[in-house]
C-alpha cells in the first residue's frame, strides 16, 4: 500500500461520525498501562499530508453508508427497512442493494426472507440465555447488581477466507516479531544497538520488568496469548489499533456468541459455511502444555490463576478452565514448596506445571514485585527463573504492547523478519518532535491526542468532538509538555449493521483476533471478537459505554 | 480437586438446603400463627428455629409476624434470609464453577435471579404463600439438575456432605424448639391445640402425609419424635441426614484411600444416634438430646473442613 493511499484512507477530518478514536481506544486498552517516556524517532514524511475521504466502508453494503448517517435518516439502513404495509417483512431498497459484498450473499438472503417479529424475539432470546448462563463482567465499585450483560447483536459480521488468509499471515508474522523483540529487549538487545529503538524508550518504560533480563521462559515463548486488535477502513485496508500481549480478555464471548448463534439460527450454518472456533480451548490446552518446563513429570498440570470471584473477566477465567479441564486457582490456592508451585487439593499439595496467570505482573509475587499484593504466590519469580514453572504470558510482555512502542511496530516486524509489515499500523505523531508538534498543533480539530502514559481516557483531546476552547485549553497543555502526547488521525472505522426495531442499522465496529504461540507453531482462531459500538455514531465500542458484541463469521474458501 | 472447590460446593449445598428449610419454617409460623390468637408469640418460636433469634432481638424491640417474615426471608442484615443464603450458594456455585454443569449452574443461577427479584421489597401476606412456594421450587430444580446430572464422584459427596450436615442441623433445631410441646405429651394424650401443633411441625418438612402411612391417624408426640428424629425411611429425618453424611465419607475415603477423623466422628456420631430408642431420649430429655446433636453434628462440619483443607 503506497503512502498517499495509506493517508487517504485514514483520514477523515472533523466528520460526524467521528467521535474519537482516542475513546475508541480507550475502550479497546482494557489492559495497558502507558510508559512515560520521549518518543524520538524521526516523523515519517507520509504520515504528514492529511488527505479526506467521503464515506465509511460497511461491511456488508460496501460504500456509500454515510447517509445513513445524516440527521434527517431514520435509524435503519438504506439496504433494508422495515415495511409497515406488510407487517413482518424485511426489504430491501433496490437502489443500495447493488453494494452488497459477496461474504454476506447467503446470509443477506436468509435476512430478507426472516420476519422482523421474529427477529425481535429471536434477540430477546439470546439475551436471556446471556443472562442464564451469567456471561457478565462486573462493575467495580458497585455494591449492588455489580454485574452487567454485554449486549449481543445477532447480525454477524462475515470475513471472506480471503481476506482472512491475508490477515492471519498479517498477524502471525507480528506476533512472531512480537516474540523475538521480548526475546531480545531481555537479553542483547540488538535493536537497540542497531538504533532502531533509543534506549531510553526501554530502560525508561514502566513496562519494562528489568526482573526477566537473562531468563530463558520454557519453549521461549514469552506471549502465548496474544490478542491484536484490528479496525478496517475499506475493502483492504486493516490497521491494528493495539496489541495485546498481556492478558487479552473476550475470548468468551467469541465462543459464547457463536454457541447462542448455532442455538438460535442453526439453519444459518448450513447454508453458510463458517470455519469453527469451538477448538479454542483444546487449542490453549495444548499450547500452555507444549510450554511445559523442564521441571514437568509426566502430562503437565495446567491451572488458570483468576484474581477471583470480584474481578470483571471472573467469568472467563472459570469459562476457560472449565472448558480446557483444568483448575481454577486464586493464590491462596497456591503455594512454594520443594521448588515447585502447588495447589492445595482435598489430599494435599499437588505441583502445578503451567500456569496461565489473569493477574498483572505486578500482582504476580508480593517478594519481587509489588509487596502489598494479596492476589499472587509469594516466591513463584523465583521458581519461575529456575525453570520450575511456565508463566503464561511471561512476566514483562507488557513492553511489547506498550502505547509509546506500538508507533515502532513497523520497525520491529522489519528488523525481526526481515520482511514488510503485512498488516498497518495507525500513523502516530510523537509530540517531542518539532515536526511532529508543529504538524499536530495545526491540526489539532482533526486529531486524537493523548498523554502517552494517561489511562481512562482522561486527560486527552478528541479534537472532532471539541469546542474551540478545549482545543485552544489543551494546546497549551501540549505545548507545556510536548513530550507527554502523541497524537493519531481519526480513522473512519467500517461499520456492519445491527438489528433494530427499525431495521438493519450500521454501526462502527473493531476486531480482536486471539492467537497462541507455542514451540509448536501459531495457531489463529479464525474469527475473533467483534466488538460494535451500539449508539449511532459512536466509535466507541467500551462494554461499559453502550458497546456490545457480535459473532464474527470467518468463511471456508 | 482443590480444597477451596470443596469447600465452595459443601457451602453451597449448606445454603441451599438452608434456603429451603427456612421457607419452610415461615410457611409453619404462618400456619401456626392463623390458629392461634397470640400469634406473634408463635413467631419466637420460629425464628429459634432458625438461629437468628439473637440477631433478631438486637435488631428489634418485639416480635411481630410482619417483622419475623420480613427478617427470615428479605432482610440483609439477617445473614441466614432466604435472600441471603441464596446470594451466598450462588457466589460458591461461581467459585466453584468449573466443578458444576452447565444445568447445575444455570440453575442456580436462575434462581438467584428470580428470588432475589422476588425478595427485593418486603412480602405482604397474601403474596407470601406463593413466594414460599417458589422458595422450595427452586431449590427443587437445583436439587433435580443436580441429581440428573452430576458425575458421582468426590464433587457430589462433598455437595451431599454440606446438604446433609444442614439438613441435620435445620431438623434438629426444628423438633427441638417444639420440644415443649412434645414432651408433656410423651405421658398424655394432647389437647386439640397440640394437635394442630404437631401437624403444623409435620408440614413444615412435608411429611404428613408420610406420617399417616407410617402412624396411620393417631397423631402422637412420642410418634412425631420418633418419625422426624430415628426414621431412616424420611427423608428430611435426623437418622436420614447422618446416614447419608456416613454414606458420602465412605465414598470419599474410598476415593482417596485414606479415613480422615470427620468421618469416623460421623460414623461414631450415626451410631450412638440409633443406639437409642425414643422412649430412651424422651426419657434422658428431649432437649440435652438435640443439644448433644448439634453439637456432634458441627463438629463433623468443622473436622471436614480441615480434613479436606477447605481454607489455607
Amino acid at each position: 500500500m503506497n503512502a498517499a493511499r495509506l493517508a487517504r484512507g485514514l483520514l477523515r477530518p472533523g466528520t460526524p461520525v467521528a467521535a474519537g478514536l482516542a475513546a475508541f481506544r480507550h475502550g479497546l486498552a482494557l489492559a495497558s498501562t502507558l510508559p512515560g517516556c520521549p518518543i524520538v524517532q524521526p516523523l515519517r514524511p507520509h504520515m504528514i499530508e492529511p488527505m479526506r475521504m467521503t464515506s465509511t466502508f460497511d461491511e456488508m453494503w460496501g460504500r456509500g453508508m454515510g447517509q445513513a448517517q445524516s440527521s434527517d435518516c431514520e435509524d435503519a439502513a438504506p439496504g433494508l427497512q422495515v415495511q409497515a404495509a406488510r407487517p413482518g417483512r424485511l426489504t430491501q431498497a433496490q437502489t443500495m442493494y447493488e453494494g452488497l459484498r459477496p461474504p454476506y450473499r447467503a446470509f443477506d438472503d436468509w435476512l430478507r426472507a426472516e420476519n422482523p417479529a421474529r427477529l425481535l424475539k429471536k434477540q430477546r432470546e439470546a439475551e436471556e440465555v446471556f443472562r442464564l448462563t451469567g456471561i457478565t463482567f462486573n462493575v467495580y465499585g458497585r455494591a449492588e447488581a455489580a454485574e452487567r450483560l454485554i449486549p449481543f447483536d445477532i447480525i454477524p459480521r462475515i470475513i471472506s477466507g480471503r481476506e482472512w488468509a491475508r490477515l492471519s499471515r498479517g498477524i502471525e508474522q507480528r506476533v512472531r516479531a512480537i516474540n523475538a523483540f521480548l526475546h531480545d529487549i531481555y537479553h542483547r538487545q540488538e535493536i537497540v544497538r542497531a538504533g532502531r529503538i533509543p534506549v531510553e524508550m526501554i530502560a525508561r518504560n514502566a513496562a519494562f520488568l528489568p526482573q526477566m533480563i537473562g531468563i530463558e521462559p520454557p519453549g521461549g515463548v514469552y506471549t502465548h496469548i496474544v490478542g491484536i486488535d484490528l479496525v478496517r477502513t475499506g475493502e483492504d485496508e486493516f490497521f491494528v489499533l493495539e496489541d495485546n500481549a498481556r492478558t487479552p480478555s473476550g475470548v468468551s464471548y467469541m465462543l459464547e456468541n457463536r454457541e447462542t448463534m448455532f442455538q438460535m439460527f442453526p439453519e444459518l450454518f448450513s447454508r453458510n459455511r463458517v470455519r469453527p472456533v469451538s477448538n479454542y480451548p483444546r487449542n490453549l490446552r495444548r499450547s500452555l502444555a507444549a510450554c511445559a518446563p523442564a521441571a514437568t513429570a509426566g502430562d503437565p498440570v495446567v491451572a488458570v490463576l483468576t484474581p477471583g470471584l470480584y474481578n470483571s473477566a471472573y467469568y472467563e477465567h472459570s469459562f476457560l478452565a472449565d472448558k480446557m479441564g483444568v483448575e481454577l486457582v486464586e493464590g491462596h490456592d497456591l503455594r512454594v514448596m520443594d521448588g515447585r508451585v502447588a495447589m492445595r487439593t482435598t489430599t494435599g499439595y499437588k505441583p502445578i506445571d503451567v500456569l496461565y496467570r489473569r493477574v498483572d505482573d505486578d500482582y504476580l509475587d508480593p517478594l519481587n514485585f509489588n509487596p502489598d499484593s494479596g492476589l499472587g504466590v509469594p516466591g513463584i519469580f523465583d521458581i519461575y527463573r529456575a525453570g520450575g514453572i511456565t508463566i503464561a504470558n511471561a512476566p514483562g510482555t507488557g513492553i511489547a504492547d506498550d502505547k509509546a512502542i506500538y508507533s515502532y511496530m513497523p520497525d520491529i516486524v522489519r528488523f525481526y523478519t526481515g520482511e514488510a509489515p503485512i498488516l498497518q499500523n495507525v500513523p502516530t505523531w510523537r509530540c517531542n518532535e518539532p515536526a511532529a508538534l508543529a504538524y499536530v498543533l495545526d491540526h489539532l480539530p482533526e486529531l486524537v491526542v493523548k498523554e502517552v502514559h494517561g489511562s481512562g481516557g482522561y486527560g486527552m483531546l478528541v479534537g472532532p468532538t471539541s469546542s474551540r476552547k478545549e482545543i485552544a485549553a489543551f494546546r497549551d497543555k501540549l505545548l507545556a509538555r510536548p513530550g507527554n502526547y502523541i497524537a493519531q488521525p481519526t480513522l473512519a472505522l467500517s461499520t456492519v449493521p445491527i438489528f433494530t426495531r427499525a431495521g438493519l442499522a450500521p454501526r462502527h465496529v473493531d476486531l480482536r483476533p486471539y492467537v497462541l504461540v507455542s514451540p509448536e507453531g501459531v495457531t489463529i482462531t479464525p474469527g475473533g471478537l467483534t466488538r460494535v459500538a451500539l449508539r449511532k455514531g459512536s466509535l466507541v465500542v467500551n462494554s461499559s459505554q453502550g458497546g456490545g458484541t457480535k459473532d464474527t463469521w470467518v468463511l471456508e474458501e | 480437586m482443590l480444597g477451596k472447590t470443596a469447600g465452595g460446593l459443601y457451602w453451597m449445598f449448606r445454603y441451599l438446603e438452608r434456603s429451603e428449610n427456612t421457607a419452610r419454617f415461615v410457611a409453619a409460623g404462618q400456619r401456626i400463627a392463623l390458629t392461634r390468637s397470640h400469634a406473634d408469640d408463635e413467631w419466637t418460636g420460629v425464628l429459634q428455629t432458625t438461629a437468628t433469634w439473637d440477631a433478631y432481638r438486637a435488631k428489634h424491640g418485639e416480635v411481630t409476624q410482619d417483622e419475623a417474615v420480613h427478617w427470615m426471608l428479605c432482610d440483609r442484615d439477617n445473614s441466614s434470609s432466604v435472600l441471603r443464603v441464596v446470594e451466598a450458594a450462588r457466589n460458591n456455585a461461581r467459585l466453584v464453577r468449573t466443578a458444576l454443569t452447565r444445568e447445575v449452574w444455570e440453575s442456580v443461577n436462575e434462581s438467584w435471579m428470580i428470588l432475589k427479584e422476588a425478595l427485593s421489597q418486603r412480602v405482604s401476606e397474601r403474596d407470601l404463600p406463593q413466594v414460599l412456594t417458589l422458595v422450595r421450587q427452586r431449590s427443587a430444580h437445583v436439587r433435580g439438575a443436580f441429581a440428573g446430572t452430576m458425575l458421582r464422584n468426590d464433587i457430589y459427596n462433598f455437595a451431599r456432605l454440606g446438604t446433609f450436615i444442614e439438613r441435620a442441623d435445620n431438623t434438629a433445631r426444628l423438633v427441638d424448639v417444639k420440644s415443649y410441646v412434645l414432651l408433656p405429651s410423651s405421658q398424655a394424650v394432647g389437647s386439640s391445640l397440640d394437635n394442630v401443633q404437631w401437624e403444623t411441625l409435620l408440614r413444615s418438612v412435608s411429611a404428613e402425609g408420610a406420617y399417616r402411612m407410617t402412624y396411620g391417624q393417631d397423631v402422637r408426640a412420642r410418634n412425631i419424635a420418633q418419625f422426624l428424629l430415628l426414621d431412616r425411611r424420611m427423608p428430611r429425618s435426623l437418622a436420614f441426614s447422618v446416614g447419608k453424611l456416613v454414606d458420602n465419607f465412605h465414598f470419599l475415603s474410598d476415593s482417596y484411600g485414606t479415613r480422615p477423623p470427620s468421618a469416623a466422628q460421623a460414623q461414631a456420631l450415626h451410631d450412638d444416634l440409633l443406639s437409642s430408642g425414643i422412649d430412651e431420649i424422651l426419657d434422658r430429655g428431649l432437649h440435652d438430646y438435640i443439644q448433644d446433636v448439634l453439637r456432634g453434628v458441627a463438629a463433623v462440619g468443622s473436622q471436614t473442613e480441615v480434613d479436606y483443607r477447605f481454607y489455607a
